[in-house]
């Protein structure tokens, strides 16, 4: 277990700045993910902490020892890379070995070792075959004990689910937590996708354009977005942001109300949409429209996506108007100029 | 009046006229297949096969330069005739030596130089060009260039070593001036290994460097979190990985080497007496210099079913390795 924590860390590649600085705190034993777009910083952000970049400047540092210039080899750090990363000419058993001989531990320790990660993970069945007779879901596994073997202080995990099949995807997923759970091994897990990142980690740090966006819990960065990247970035549909000329209001899709009874202090905007087609996704409908009424003359036709938790289709057609409103409850409001979250509402409706 | 635009529309369709018909035979894959193979076993053919089979025969007969008809078969009598000279038995055990030698040059040399230039340096298009030089030289020149260096009397690597102390009185390969590199049994062939070594070695750079940048980069990266030096990265992950190549390099190499005579013909000539000889160059001499075709035919298919049955195991050997 430990803490990292990386100080106005800075990565350039010639005038390129991949990571602009982070700050970023980790807490002991936390599974944090690293979320972003691909091109967001957060692959160079894993590779200095694991030792693979040198930061340009700053500071990265486990335990409040920096950990900047030593070797990826002298770092506690262990990785799974995307790819695996299993060494093909080896058999499991070498391959969950190699970081054991690597650093000389005594061969009783390496089997005893070996014994263990295999048991937690499940694969003593596998020991004796090559990499290339492995599914995507055992190689994942293997990828695993090799780095859970040597006892690091710090778990790197770039994407390592993307490269599963979709449908053990959500099955390993939740082996990754039970794993984290059991060993409580502060972790750095690295994707680009939000399912994986709210579903799994204990905070999310939203990356973009080399900077920390926000960090928080899934439900706050759910509930409350600090800027308009995190509120159009996360959320499947993404958050509606609705321009309304001074502000920008920003809405949930299952938060457009098809409630005419809500009493009108609680009204955040009254909006008239016109439905344009509509979307059954088993357990629930999506409803895509244009505003056509309830925002200021110069800003209508902006789309919107409504979301309708039930299965049986909803009652409105395409090229209907319909009444929804948004609640001052589940209404965020967000700076037009900065696209920073505004805690006040000066709303000017039409 | 229809009819005439009916059959341009035809012809939209069929392509009339040679190259219509032409364009349209190589469309089918049989006969393109054949017609782009056809060189290449034309060539395979004229100056491989029939040469080859024609050496066979030769092995066989009693032909000289001036009796070339082969009439007469004579069995293994030119064998066993050839293995009787004590020159022939120094050529081969010279050939063996000359072969091993330059392929274990060529495989450390090769997989360092490979390191090098599979790693991001400033220059590093200057040094691929500088490096590849030796292989795109002219024999006869770079012949020149090695005849200078290491010539018995105005050799500049003696002058070095005699500027350094290491030649001449009271040096440790003294009292001489002159290592006379030509002259000398070992060291004549240490300096064709060191040609071989010196001309083939861009080659099978490539093809190892091939093999080199085929490696994923999060392999090695995960080799180095995983705590492996330099050394074991590149004894228990890199090599590993090169083996196919390597394989391949080697076989090249080898083949190239134990056929090659034009390093020995250059600096040497079998030298001094035959005891700087390999087969190539005995086979030449002896083929056409001294005008016994038969005997020359036999010297040179000699290694023949050895080194074609080491070509078939370590091609399998590879194929194995990159399935695997």
């Amino acid at each position: 277990m430990a803490v990292l924590e990386t100080r106005a860390l800075m990565k350039h590649f010639g005038r390129i700045r991949a990571v602009d600085g982070i700050d970023i705190t980790s807490g002991d034993g936390e599974l944090l993910a690293i979320l972003g777009p691909s091109g967001s910083g957060k692959s160079t952000l894993m590779r200095m902490v694991a030792g693979l970049e040198e930061p340009s400047s700053g500071d990265i540092l486990v335990d409040g020892r920096s950990i900047v210039g030593i070797p990826p080899k002298h770092r506690n750090v262990a990785m799974v890379f995307q790819s695996f990363a299993l060494y093909p000419h080896m058999n499991v058993r070498e391959n969950i070995r190699f970081p054991l001989v690597a650093r000389k531990v005594p061969e009783q320790e390496q089997r005893e070792k070996v014994d263990w990660v295999t048991g937690i993970l499940e694969i003593g069945d596998l020991l004796d075959r090559r990499p290339t007779r492995l599914s995507g879901g055992q190689m994942q596994r293997v990828a695993l004990a090799r780095a859970l073997v040597r006892d690091p202080e710090l778990f790197v995990f770039d994407e390592p689910l993307s490269s599963l099949d979709a449908q053990i995807r959500s099955q390993a997923r939740g082996e990754l937590r039970e794993l984290h759970d059991r060993t409580q091994i502060t972790t750095l897990y690295v994707t680009h996708d939000q399912l994986e990142a709210l579903g799994l980690a204990d905070r999310v740090a939203v990356v973009h354009n080399g900077r920390v966006q926000q960090i928080g819990s899934p439900r706050e960065l759910y509930e409350n977005p600090g800027n308009l990247f995190v509120a159009g970035f996360i959320g499947d549909p993404p958050m509606n942001l609705l321009n309304l000329g001074d502000t920008i209001v920003g809405a949930r899709p299952e938060h457009l109300l098809l409630e005419t009874d809500t009493s009108a202090e609680d009204v955040a905007l009254n909006l008239d949409i016109e439905i344009e087609h509509l979307e059954f996704l088993g357990a629930e409908w999506l409803i895509y429209g244009a505003v056509s009424g309830g925002i200021p003359e110069s800003e209508r036709r902006q789309r919107v996506i409504g979301r309708l938790r039930q299965a049986e289709p909803p009652p409105m057609r395409a090229g209907e108007h319909r009444q929804f409103v948004i609640k001052n409850a589940n209404a965020r409001y967000f700076d037009i100029a900065t696209g920073e979250r505004k805690s006040t509402p000066e709303v000017a409706l039409a | 009046m229809n009819a005439p635009s009916t059959s341009t529309r035809q012809g939209a369709a069929v392509p009339e006229g040679l190259r219509g018909r032409i364009g349209d035979a190589l469309e089918r894959p049989g006969v393109l297949g054949t017609v782009m193979l056809a060189p290449a076993i034309l060539y395979i053919v004229a100056f491989v096969a029939v040469p080859f089979c024609i050496a066979i025969a030769l092995s066989f007969s009693n032909a000289t330069v001036g009796d070339p008809t082969i009439d007469s078969f004579v069995g293994l009598e030119n064998f066993r005739a050839v293995l009787q000279q004590e020159a022939f038995v120094t050529a081969l055990r010279n050939s063996v030596i000359v072969t091993i030698a330059t392929v274990v040059g060529i495989v450390v040399l090769a997989t360092i130089a490979v390191e090098l230039l599979a790693r991001d340096f400033r220059g590093k298009r200057l040094v691929q060009v500088l490096f590849m030089m030796p292989w795109a030289m002219p024999v006869a020149l770079s012949a020149i260039t090695w005849l200078w260096l290491l010539d018995s009397q105005f050799s500049p690597i003696d002058w070095l070593l005699l500027k350094v102390g290491v030649l001449g009185p009271g040096g440790p390969l003294g009292p001489a001036q002159h290592m006379y590199y030509l002259g000398r049994e070992w060291l004549g062939l240490g300096s064709v290994v060191f040609l071989d070594i010196w001309r083939t070695l861009p080659l099978a750079t490539i093809i190892v460097l091939a093999g080199r940048l085929s490696i994923p980069r999060e392999r090695l990266e995960q080799a180095q979190i995983d705590g492996a030096s330099f050394m074991r990265i590149l004894f228990r992950i890199i090599v590993p990985a090169l083996a196919p190549v390597l394989i391949v390099a080697i076989l090249f190499t080898a083949l190239l080497v134990i056929g090659e005579m034009s390093s020995v013909a250059l600096l040497t000539r079998g030298g001094p007496g035959h005891s700087g000889q390999i087969l190539p160059y005995w086979a030449y001499l002896k083929g056409i210099e001294s005008g016994d075709l038969a005997q020359g035919a036999a010297i040179s298919l000699f290694l023949f079913p050895v080194l074609a049955a080491a070509a078939i195991v370590a091609l399998r050997f590879a194929s194995r390795l990159h399935r695997d």
